[in-house]
C-alpha cells in the first residue's frame, strides 16, 4: 500500500528526513511530496557565509538534494504552503496547488528575528538566512561601491549569526560595524573572559565592535542610512544587516490549531509528534518537549527519529548536544556542555593567555572530579577530546588538559575516553564503534573508518582523532616511502637538506637499504633537484629519472614522446606560433592545444627530440616541464589589457608567476591560473594555487585540482598586493615541496595537514613556526639558479648522446613505430600487444 | 638456456655506454630489440625491449633497481617490474605468469655482446 508523506520546507533537516526514509523504506511504502518555499533545493545553510568566496550556489547544494531518478520523491520548489486542513488532511500552497497527505512533516526552520526598530524596513536593511539574502546584500554592496569607493555596513547582532554576517561583509571587502545588546560578543556561547578576548581578536580584523548598546532607530539620509545606537553613536552606512537570532516558523501550525511551545515552536514529544498524531515537526521550527534548538545536529537527530517512527520502528530523541565549535574570521570559538557553570556547585578553572591570544575555561563538578563543560577561544584544538569527556571523570588535572598548542599532545590521549564517548557528533559515532571497526572489521586507515562508520564524513573535525584512535589500537599507518626507505618523503627531504647529501647512492647507503626502485629513485631525484643539485640529467641523476624526466618529454603509448614548449601565461607571438607550426610540419608531428594554454607536439622519437629542441631553443623557447612533477602552467584570462570587465592585469601576473616558479620540482605536478575578475574565466579555483583579481588587489586560493576528484581551491588570503601575494605563494610552494608525500597533490596535502587550512594559514601567513624567512630564501635560491633544462642538454655532448634509439645503431628509427592519418594529422598505428608468455 | 656454447654472439657497444643502474636498447640484425641492463654491481642482463603490457619497445628506458634483493626493471609505461635474470613479471595479475624473453649478455675486453640462438 502506498501512503503519501508530505514534507513542508526543503531545508537541511527536511532533506535528512527524506534521505532517512528513502534509505530504510525498502518496500517503498511512502510516496514523498516535498513542498519548499525557496526556489533552490536544500543547501548547506551552515556554510552559507562561504557563498561569498565564489558566489557558486551549486557548491552549497547538499548531496542528493534533487532526488533525481527516485520516483518515490516529488520535489516542488518556489511555492510555499499557506494552509493545512487537518480534517481533510490536505495542504494548500500559495499558487493554489493542493496535496493530500497521510502523514505531514513540518520542517519550516526559522525566520530571522528583526528587533522592532523604527526604520527596519527601509531599503538597505537586510536579513541573513538564505542564498537570496546574500545575493541581495551583494547587489547593495555593489550599488553602494559604484563610483564611491568602499561601502559601509553595520550588523545588528553580535552572536553567532551576527558574526557570520560580519564575516560575509568583510569577505566582500567591507569593514563592518557589529552592534550587540549584551555586554559581550556571542553571549550564548562564551563567558566574559572569552568574550573580551574574542572582541580584541575580531577588532584586529577590521571589525568595529559596539557592545552593551541597543540599536534604537534607522533613518534614511540622502540615499544612505543612519543607525542610531542607544549609547549615542550614529553610524553612517550604506546597508544594515539584522542578524540577531531567529524565531521558529510555527505560523502554519498555529493557524491549524496545533499546540505551540511557550516561547514559540511547534510543540512535539520525544518522537517528534505534534498534538495531531499524523503531523510531525522537526528541525528549528520544532519545540521538542518545549525546547527549540538552533543548531543543525539536533535537527538531524529529529529527522532520524521522525523517519524511524514513520517506518514503524518508533524511536525517541536521544537528547541534544548543543556544543558548538566555529571558526569566525579565523578565530576559534567553542563551547560545550555546561559552559556557563549553571550546575549546582560547579567550579570554573580559567586560563587567560594574552600572549598566545587564547582563553580557555573548564567547568568541573563541585568535587573537581567530573568535567561538565567549557569555553575555548583562540585555540579550540582540544575541543573534540574535551567534549567527548563531558560527564566523565577527569583523567588529569584541569590545567594539564589544556596544554598549549604546539607543546605536543595534551596530557590525556584518546586512551582516556570511555567507549561511549562520542567522537563524531555529526553522525553520532562513539569511540567504541570506531574501535570495533578497527579491531574487528579490519579498518586500518582513516579512509576505511570513514567508509565503515561514517565518522568524520560530515564536518571532518574529528578526523585527527580517528588517526589517534588507530595509533591507540596499535595499527601502524606506515609512512615508509617504499621497501628501500622506512622514511616518508618529507622525512627524506629533511635528511637531504640537513646532511647536504647530493647523490642517491650516498643517501640509500646511509639511510636506506638495497638498490632502490621506480618509487624512491624519482622521489629522491625530485628532492635533489629542489635543493639545487645541477642539471636533472647530470651524473648519476639521469638513472634516477622516470622516462619522462630522463628524455625531458612525455612518453606516449607507442613509445614516442610529446614536446611542450613553455608559453608563459598562454601569451604567444605570431612568430613563435609560426615556429611551432613549422617544426611540427618538418618533423611530422601531431599538434594539439592543451588545457594549460600551450601547444603539445606528439609523435617525436628519442632521436628527434634534440633536433626539435635545437629549433625551438633557437627561436627563444624553453622547456615547458610538461614531463615533470613540477610547475606546469599559469593560465590566464586576458585581464585589464583587453577585457571590459577586468580588474587587474591577469596576463602580466600569470607570466611573472610562471617565470618565477618554472622548473620548480615538487611532489606532484603544480598548476596555477590567474583570473582578472570574479567572473573567473581562467578557472583559477581548480588549480593548486589560483589567483583572482579583486578591486583592491588579489585573492589567493590554494589546494584545488581538476582530475578524477575535482576540488575547488580554498581562499587563503584576500585583497593582497602583488608583492605580498608572491611572498605568500613562495612560502606556500616551498612548504608544500618540503612536507608533502610523494605524488600527493596540494589538495590532499592541505586536507591532511593537522589543522588543515587554518594551520597552513598560521604557518605561511602568520609565521607560527618561524620558518617563513627560510622558505622565502629557498625560493629565492630556486629563482636565481633556474636554467633551461633543454638548453642544458643541447650544450652538453655527453647528455645529447643519450638521445639515441639504439646503442648500436644510433639514428635508426624504432621499427615498431608507425603512423597513419586521422583528421589530416599523423596518429600512432596501435601496436599489437604481443602474446604474453604464460606458464 | 644451458646451451650457451651454441650461441652466436653479437658485439653491440662498449661497456661504458651502459651506465650503472640503467639500460640501453640494441637492434639485432633480424630486427629484434634487446634491452641491455647494467646493475649497480656491474652485472649485465638482456631482456626483450618490448613491454608486453603496452606493446611499446621501451623496457630499456625503465628504472633499474631491486625488489626484495632481486634485480628488476620497471616498465616506463605502466610500471610493472620484470626480474632482470628471468624476465618474469612481478606485478602481473594474480594467477597469470607473464614473462619477457631473456638474452644472455657478456662483456669481453670492455665490449658488450648479446647472444642469440
Ligand atoms: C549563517 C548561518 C550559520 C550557521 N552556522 C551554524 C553552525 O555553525 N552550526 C550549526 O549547528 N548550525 C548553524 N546554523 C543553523 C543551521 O543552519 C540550522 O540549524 C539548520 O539550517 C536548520 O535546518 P531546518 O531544516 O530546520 O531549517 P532551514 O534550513 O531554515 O530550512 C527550512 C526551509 O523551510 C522553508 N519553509 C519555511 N516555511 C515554509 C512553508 N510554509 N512552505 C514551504 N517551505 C517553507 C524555508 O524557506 C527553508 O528553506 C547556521 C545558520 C546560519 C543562517
Amino acid at each position: 500500500m502506498n501512503r503519501t508523506l508530505v514534507v513542508v520546507g526543503h531545508g537541511m533537516v527536511a532533506h535528512r528526513l527524506v534521505e532517512a526514509v528513502r534509505s530504510d523504506d525498502v518496500d517503498g511504502t511512502w510516496r514523498i511530496v516535498v513542498l519548499g518555499e525557496e526556489s533552490r533545493p536544500a543547501y548547506d545553510r551552515v556554510a552559507l557565509t562561504s557563498y561569498v568566496d565564489d558566489w557558486d550556489a551549486e557548491r552549497l547544494a547538499l548531496p542528493g538534494c534533487t532526488y533525481s531518478g527516485d520516483e518515490h520523491v516529488e520535489l516542488r520548489l518556489g511555492d510555499p504552503v499557506v494552509s493545512v486542513d487537518r480534517a481533510a488532511k490536505r495542504v494548500t500552497t500559495a499558487s493554489g496547488f493542493t496535496q493530500d497527505y497521510d502523514a505531514l512533516v513540518l520542517a519550516t526552520g526559522s525566520r530571522p528575528f528583526v528587533p522592532p526598530v523604527p526604520g527596519r524596513d527601509l531599503p538597505g536593511c537586510f536579513v541573513y538566512r538564505t542564498i537570496t539574502d546574500l545575493d541581495d546584500i551583494r547587489a547593495a554592496v555593489e550599488r553602494a561601491t559604484d563610483g564611491r569607493g568602499r561601502a559601509a555596513a553595520a550588523v545588528v547582532g553580535g552572536g553567532l549569526l551576527g558574526l557570520e554576517a560580519a564575516k560575509a561583509l568583510r569577505d566582500m571587502g567591507l569593514s563592518p560595524h557589529v552592534v550587540e545588546l549584551a555586554p559581550r560578543l556571542m553571549p550564548l556561547q562564551v563567558d566574559e573572559g572569552g568574550g573580551s578576548l574574542l572582541r580584541s581578536l575580531i577588532t584586529e580584523l577590521d571589525v568595529t565592535v559596539h557592545t552593551g548598546t541597543s540599536t534604537d532607530a534607522v533613518e534614511a539620509d540622502r540615499g544612505r542610512l543612519v543607525a542610531k545606537l542607544g549609547n549615542g553613536t550614529e553610524l553612517d552606512v550604506d546597508l544594515l544587516v539584522f542578524s540577531a537570532g531567529v524565531r521558529p516558523r510555527d505560523d502554519l501550525a498555529r493557524d491549524c490549531g496545533l499546540d505551540v511551545g511557550e516561547r514559540g515552536g511547534v510543540l512535539v514529544d520525544a518522537t517528534c509528534r505534534t498534538s495531531d498524531p499524523d503531523v510531525f515537526a522537526i528541525g528549528e521550527c520544532a519545540a521538542l518537549e518545549g525546547r527549540v534548538y538552533g543548531l543543525v545536529a539536533p535537527g538531524y537527530s529529529m529527522a532520524e527519529v521522525a523517519a524511524a517512527t514513520l517506518l514503524g520502528t518508533p524511536a525517541s530523541f536521544p537528547g541534544a548536544d548543543t556544543s558548538t565549535k566555529l571558526k569566525l574570521m579565523g578565530v576559534d570559538v567553542a563551547s560545550f556542555g555546561d559552559a556557563h557553570a549553571t550546575t549546582d556547585g560547579a567550579l570554573e578553572v580559567a586560563f587567560n593567555d594574552a600572549v598566545r591570544g587564547t582563553y580557555q575555561k573548564l567547568v568541573v563538578s563541585d568535587d573537581a572530579t567530573t568535567l561538565l563543560g567549557g569555553v575555548l577561544v583562540g585555540d579550540a584544538s582540544e575541543y573534540n577530546l574535551l567534549r567527548s569527556l563531558v560527564g566523565n571523570p577527569l583523567p588529569a588535572e584541569p590545567a594539564a588538559l589544556l596544554a598549549p598548542a604546539g607543546a605536543g599532545d595534551s596530557a590525556v590521549g584518546v586512551d582516556a575516553l570511555p567507549a561511549e564517548a562520542q567522537i563524531c557528533s555529526c553522525n553520532a559515532v562513539t569511540k567504541g564503534a570506531i574501535v570495533h571497526a578497527v579491531t574487528d572489521q579490519g579498518c586500518d586507515s582513516v579512509g576505511a573508518i570513514k567508509a565503515c562508520t561514517r565518522a568524520g564524513t560530515s564536518c571532518g573535525s574529528c578526523v585527527p582523532m580517528l588517526g589517534k584512535l588507530l595509533d591507540a589500537c596499535g595499527v601502524e599507518q606506515s609512512r615508509a616511502l617504499c621497501e628501500h626507505f622506512a622514511q616518508s618523503r618529507a622525512e627524506l627531504f629533511e635528511i637531504v637538506r640537513a646532511t647536504r647529501i647530493t647523490t642517491f647512492s650516498e643517501l640509500i647507503a646511509r639511510h636506506g637499504t638495497g638498490a632502490g626502485c621506480a618509487i624512491c629513485k624519482p622521489a629522491v631525484a625530485s628532492i635533489l633537484a629542489t635543493l639545487g643539485n645541477g642539471h636533472v640529467l647530470g651524473g648519476e641523476q639521469v638513472t634516477l629519472q622516470d622516462t619522462n624526466d630522463r628524455f625531458l618529454a612525455n612518453l606516449q603509448r607507442n613509445g614516442t614522446y610529446s614536446v611542450v614548449p613553455r608559453v608563459p601565461g598562454g601569451e604567444i607571438t605570431p612568430d613563435k606560433l609560426i615556429v611551432i607550426g613549422q617544426v611540427a610540419k618538418d618533423f611530422g608531428l601531431y599538434t594539439k592545444i592543451t588545457g594549460g594554454q600551450r601547444i603539445d607536439l606528439f609523435g617525436a622519437t628519442v632521436d628527434q627530440l634534440p633536433l626539435i629542441w635545437r629549433r625551438l631553443v633557437d627561436a627563444g623557447f624553453e622547456s615547458g616541464h610538461a614531463y615533470g612533477k613540477a610547475l606546469r602552467t599559469v593560465k590566464s584570462c586576458v585581464g585589464t589589457t583587453w577585457c571590459r570587465y577586468g580588474q587587474q592585469d591577469s596576463v602580466g601576473l600569470a607570466v611573472e608567476l610562471e617565470l618565477r616558479y618554472r622548473g620548480l620540482r615538487s611532489p606532484h605536478k603544480l598548476k596555477s591560473a590567474v583570473s582578472g575578475c570574479a567572473r573567473e574565466c581562467a578557472e583559477a579555483r581548480s588549480k593548486d594555487f589560483g589567483i583572482i583579481a579583486t578591486e583592491q588587489g588579489w585573492n589567493l586560493y590554494v589546494g584545488g585540482n581538476g582530475g578524477a576528484i575535482p576540488r575547488h581551491a580554498d581562499l587563503l588570503v584576500s585583497d593582497v598586493d602583488t608583492e605580498t601575494l608572491i611572498r605568500i605563494i613562495d612560502r606556500f610552494l616551498m612548504f608544500y615541496v618540503r612536507t608533502a608525500d610523494r605524488l600527493q597533490r596540494t589538495a590532499p596535502w592541505v586536507e591532511e595537514l593537522d589543522g588543515g587550512l587554518d594551520h597552513l594559514r598560521a604557518v605561511i601567513v602568520d609565521d607560527s613556526l618561524g620558518i617563513c624567512a627560510e622558505l622565502e630564501e629557498a625560493m629565492a635560491e630556486h629563482v636565481a639558479n633556474y636554467r633551461d633544462e633543454w638548453r642544458g642538454v643541447l650544450e652538453d655532448p655527453e647528455k645529447l648522446a643519450r638521445f639515441t634509439s639504439f646503442v648500436n645503431a644510433p639514428g635508426t628509427p624504432d621499427p615498431t613505430i608507425s603512423f597513419r592519418t586521422e583528421r589530416e594529422q599523423p596518429v600512432p598505428v596501435l601496436l599489437g600487444v604481443p602474446e604474453v608468455v604464460s606458464r | 638456456m644451458t646451451a650457451m656454447a651454441e650461441q652466436t654472439w653479437v658485439a653491440v657497444c662498449a661497456a661504458e655506454a651502459v651506465p650503472r643502474a640503467s639500460g640501453v636498447a640494441a637492434l639485432l640484425d633480424d630486427g629484434t630489440q634487446v634491452a641491455i641492463f647494467r646493475t649497480e654491481d656491474d652485472r649485465f642482463h638482456g631482456l626483450s625491449n618490448v613491454d608486453p603490457f603496452s606493446g611499446a619497445a621501451v623496457l630499456s628506458r625503465g628504472i633499474v633497481g631491486d625488489a626484495g634483493g632481486v634485480p628488476v626493471v620497471a616498465s616506463p609505461v605502466y610500471k610493472q617490474r620484470f626480474d632482470l635474470s628471468t624476465g618474469r613479471c612481478l606485478d602481473a595479475d594474480t594467477g597469470d605468469t607473464v614473462c619477457v624473453a631473456t638474452y644472455p649478455v657478456r662483456v669481453i675486453d670492455g665490449v658488450v655482446h648479446v647472444g642469440s640462438s
